[in-house]
C-alpha cells in the first residue's frame, strides 16, 4: 500500500502545480480584457474618482506580475476579494451556492456509474446482438445532446405530462431546513427529518438524471469498448473452456481489467458535469452556483469570475485525485509498485 | 479511401449518420430556397401570428414574435456549422503543432507544453469557454475564439501520444540518420501517420463543438439575437414551458439530430480506421 501512498503524495503535488497554473491562466484571462476592468465593473455612470479608487484597490496600475502576487497572497489566506455584484466576499457567495451544485453533480456521478457501467457490461456480453445495438444507440443519443435539452425533455415528460416529479427547486418550501453543511440530503438527515430527506431526494432525481445522461452514455460506450477488447484475450477463452459460468467470467475476468480505463474517463466526465451543471440548474431553477456564475459573468464581476472558476477547477482536480487513487488501489501493478 | 468509404456505407447506423449530416449541411447551404419564410431569420415581427403551435404553414410553430420556427432552425444550422468548422480550422493546427513539438522535441519542451496543456484541460470545458466569454463581448467571432481556446489542448494531447509512439518507428530513425531537419520529420514524416486519428476526432468534434457552442448561447454567452441560434432559442422558450413546448423541443431536437449524425459517422470511422483513443 505504501506505493499507493507515494503515488498519492506525488499526485497531490502535481495537482497543486496545475492549480497554480489554472490561477495564472484565469487571472490573465481576466486581466487582458480590452478596456479598463474598473470602469467595466462600475458601469458607465461611475465618476472618474470612483474608477480611480477602484483601480487603486485592485492594484491595476502596477505591473501584471505584481497584481498576480497580491492576488496569490490573498488567495493563500482564503480571500478571493469582494464580489461587485453581491457586495459580499466571493468566498461567502461560493460557500452559499456551491453545496447545491455539488449535491447535484455527485448525485449525477453516482447515477452515471450505477447505470452506465452495467449498460456497458450487458452491451459487451451480447456483442453484435439486438440488445447490444439498442444500448449503443441509446448511449450515443445520450452523448449527442447538451444536458439542457435532456433537462427540457425530461421535465416535459416526467414533471408536466406525467406529473411524477416536481418541476423545479431543491425542496418544497414548507420545510424549514437548518443549514449545517448546505447539502440538503445531509442537513435533513442531521435534523432527523426523513420526510424532508425524501422530498429533497425526489427533487434531486430529475435534474441529476438529466445531467448524468451524457455521462451514462459515455461510461456505457467506454466500458463496452474495453470489455469487448478484453473478451478477445486468451485467458477468457480458457475460462470459458473450463466451463465457468458466463456471468462469473463477465464479472470477474472481463469487467475488472476493463474498469480501469473507464474510471479515467469517468473522472473526466465528472469535470464536464461541473460545467454542465450550469445548464441543468438554469432549466430546473436549481439554486446552485449557476445563476451566480452566469450573473457575475454577464456583469463582468472579475473577482467573482476568478473565484468561481478556481473553485470549480479545484473540485475537478480533487475528483481526479480520487479517481487516480481508486485506480491505484484497483490496479495490482500500481498497488504493488511494479 | 474508397475502401474506407465502402465499409462505412455498408453499416446501417453509419448510413443513417451520413444521411443526417447530409440533411443538415444541405439544408444549411440551401436555406434560402427550402425555408418557407427566409426573412424570418432576422428581426421580422408578425404579432398576428405569434406563438402558434405546429401546423400549416408553420410546421414547427412560430416564436413569440411570430417568426417561423422551422426557418429559424435551418438558419441556425448555418451559424452552428460555420462556427464548428472555423473552430476546428483554428484549434486543430494549433493543437497538432503543440502535440508534435511536445512529442518530438526535447524533455524541456515537453515539460512546458504538456503542463500547459494540462492546465487548460483541468478547467471544465464549458467553464473555460464561459469565463473567456465573460470578459469578452458576446459575439459570434468571440464565441469562436472562446471555444477554440478550450479545444486545442485535446488535439495536442492526442497528437503527443501518437508522436511518442511514431518517433520510435524505423522510418523516423531513417530520416534522422539521413539528417532530415526536425521540422521535416515532424510535419512530413510523423504528421501524415497521425491523420486517421485526427480526422476521426474532427468528425466527432464537429458535433461536440456545435453542442458546446449551443450551451454557451443557451447561457446567454454566445451568438446574440436576432441571429438565430439553437441554444438561445431553447433558453428563450424554456420560460414558456409546458404550454409553448415547441419553442424548446424543436430547437433542442435539432441539436440532437446534428450531433447524433456526426457521432454516428465518427464512430464508424473510428472502427474502420482502427483509431482508438
Amino acid at each position: 500500500m505504501e506505493h499507493v501512498f507515494d503515488l498519492l503524495i506525488r499526485r497531490i503535488w502535481l495537482s497543486l502545480l496545475v492549480l497554480v497554473g489554472v490561477s495564472v491562466l484565469i487571472f490573465l484571462i481576466a486581466r487582458v480584457i480590452p478596456g479598463d476592468p474598473a470602469r467595466i465593473a462600475l458601469g458607465p455612470n461611475a465618476t472618474d474618482e470612483q474608477v480611480f479608487k477602484l483601480r487603486g484597490e485592485l492594484h491595476l496600475d502596477e505591473p501584471i506580475w505584481k497584481q498576480y502576487g497580491y492576488f496569490a497572497r490573498d488567495l493563500v489566506h482564503g480571500d478571493l476579494g469582494t464580489s461587485l455584484y453581491t457586495n459580499r466576499p466571493v468566498v461567502e457567495d461560493i460557500i452559499q451556492f456551491l453545496p447545491a451544485t455539488l449535491e447535484l453533480v455527485i448525485a449525477a456521478g453516482i447515477l452515471m456509474v450505477l447505470i452506465g457501467l452495467p449498460l456497458g457490461i450487458i452491451s459487451a456480453k451480447y456483442e453484435g446482438r439486438f440488445l447490444d445495438n439498442l444500448i449503443r444507440v441509446i448511449a450515443l443519443l445520450g452523448v449527442s445532446a447538451p444536458s439542457f435539452v435532456w433537462a427540457v425533455i425530461l421535465m416535459l415528460l416526467f414533471a408536466f405530462f406525467l406529473p411524477l416529479f416536481p418541476i423545479a427547486g431543491r425542496i418544497d418550501t414548507d420545510y424549514d431546513i437548518v443549514r449545517t453543511t448546505g447539502f440538503l440530503l445531509i442537513d435533513t438527515l442531521l435534523m432527523g427529518n426523513l420526510e424532508a430527506f425524501t422530498n429533497a431526494l425526489w427533487h434531486l432525481f430529475l435534474p441529476a438524471f438529466a445531467l448524468a445522461l451524457s455521462g451514462i452514455g459515455q461510461a456505457a460506450r467506454l466500458t463496452r469498448a474495453n470489455m469487448t477488447e478484453t473478451y478477445r484475450k486468451p485467458y477468457i477463452e480458457m475460462a470459458d473452456s473450463y466451463g465457468f459460468p458466463k456471468w462469473r467470467i463477465a464479472r470477474k475476468y472481463a469487467f475488472k481489467p476493463s474498469l480501469i480505463p473507464s474510471l479515467t474517463i469517468i473522472g473526466l466526465d465528472f469535470a464536464a458535469m461541473l460545467g454542465n451543471a450550469f445548464l441543468v440548474e438554469a432549466i430546473f431553477a436549481w439554486p446552485g452556483l449557476s445563476r451566480y456564475g452566469v450573473a457575475v459573468i454577464l456583469r463582468k464581476d472579475l473577482n467573482a469570475i476568478i473565484g468561481t472558476v478556481l473553485i470549480i477547477s479545484a473540485a475537478f482536480l480533487i475528483a481526479n485525485l480520487v479517481v487516480d487513487l481508486l485506480i491505484a488501489i484497483l490496479n495490482p501493478r500500481i498497488r504493488h509498485g511494479r | 479511401m474508397q475502401r474506407t468509404a465502402k465499409i462505412i456505407l455498408s453499416k446501417p447506423l453509419s448510413i443513417i449518420g451520413v444521411i443526417l449530416i447530409a440533411l443538415v449541411i444541405l439544408s444549411a447551404l440551401f436555406a434560402d430556397f427550402i425555408t418557407p419564410f427566409p426573412s424570418h431569420r432576422g428581426t421580422v415581427v408578425d404579432f398576428s401570428n405569434f406563438n402558434q403551435p405546429p401546423g400549416w404553414p408553420n410546421i414547427m410553430g412560430t416564436d413569440l414574435v411570430g417568426r417561423d420556427l422551422f426557418t429559424r432552425i435551418i438558419y441556425a444550422y448555418r451559424i452552428s456549422l460555420i462556427l464548428g468548422i472555423v473552430v476546428l480550422l483554428l484549434a486543430v493546427p494549433l493543437g497538432v503543432t503543440v502535440g508534435l513539438m511536445a512529442g518530438y522535441m526535447g524533455r524541456k519542451v515537453r515539460f512546458v507544453l504538456m503542463r500547459m496543456t494540462e492546465v487548460f484541460l483541468s478547467i471544465p470545458p464549458l467553464v473555460l469557454a464561459m469565463s473567456i466569454m465573460g470578459v469578452l463581448e458576446p459575439t459570434l467571432i468571440n464565441g469562436m475564439m472562446a471555444v477554440t481556446v478550450m479545444w486545442w489542448p485535446w488535439y495536442s494531447r492526442l497528437v503527443y501520444n501518437l508522436t511518442l509512439a511514431e518517433k520510435e518507428e524505423g522510418y523516423v530513425l531513417a530520416a534522422e540518420v539521413i539528417g532530415a531537419s526536425k521540422l521535416h520529420i515532424m510535419f512530413i514524416e510523423i504528421l501524415p501517420n497521425c491523420f486517421p486519428a485526427i480526422l476521426t476526432k474532427m468528425t466527432l468534434d464537429l458535433g461536440f463543438v456545435i453542442l458546446i457552442a449551443s450551451s454557451l448561447s443557451f447561457l446567454g454567452l454566445g451568438v446574440q439575437p436576432p441571429t438565430p441560434d439553437l441554444g438561445s432559442m431553447v433558453a428563450e422558450g424554456a420560460r414558456y414551458l409546458p404550454d409553448s413546448w415547441w419553442l424548446t423541443v424543436f430547437p433542442g431536437l435539432a441539436i440532437l439530430v446534428a450531433v447524433f449524425g456526426f457521432n454516428l459517422l465518427g464512430d464508424a470511422m473510428r472502427e474502420v480506421l482502427g483509431t482508438h483513443q
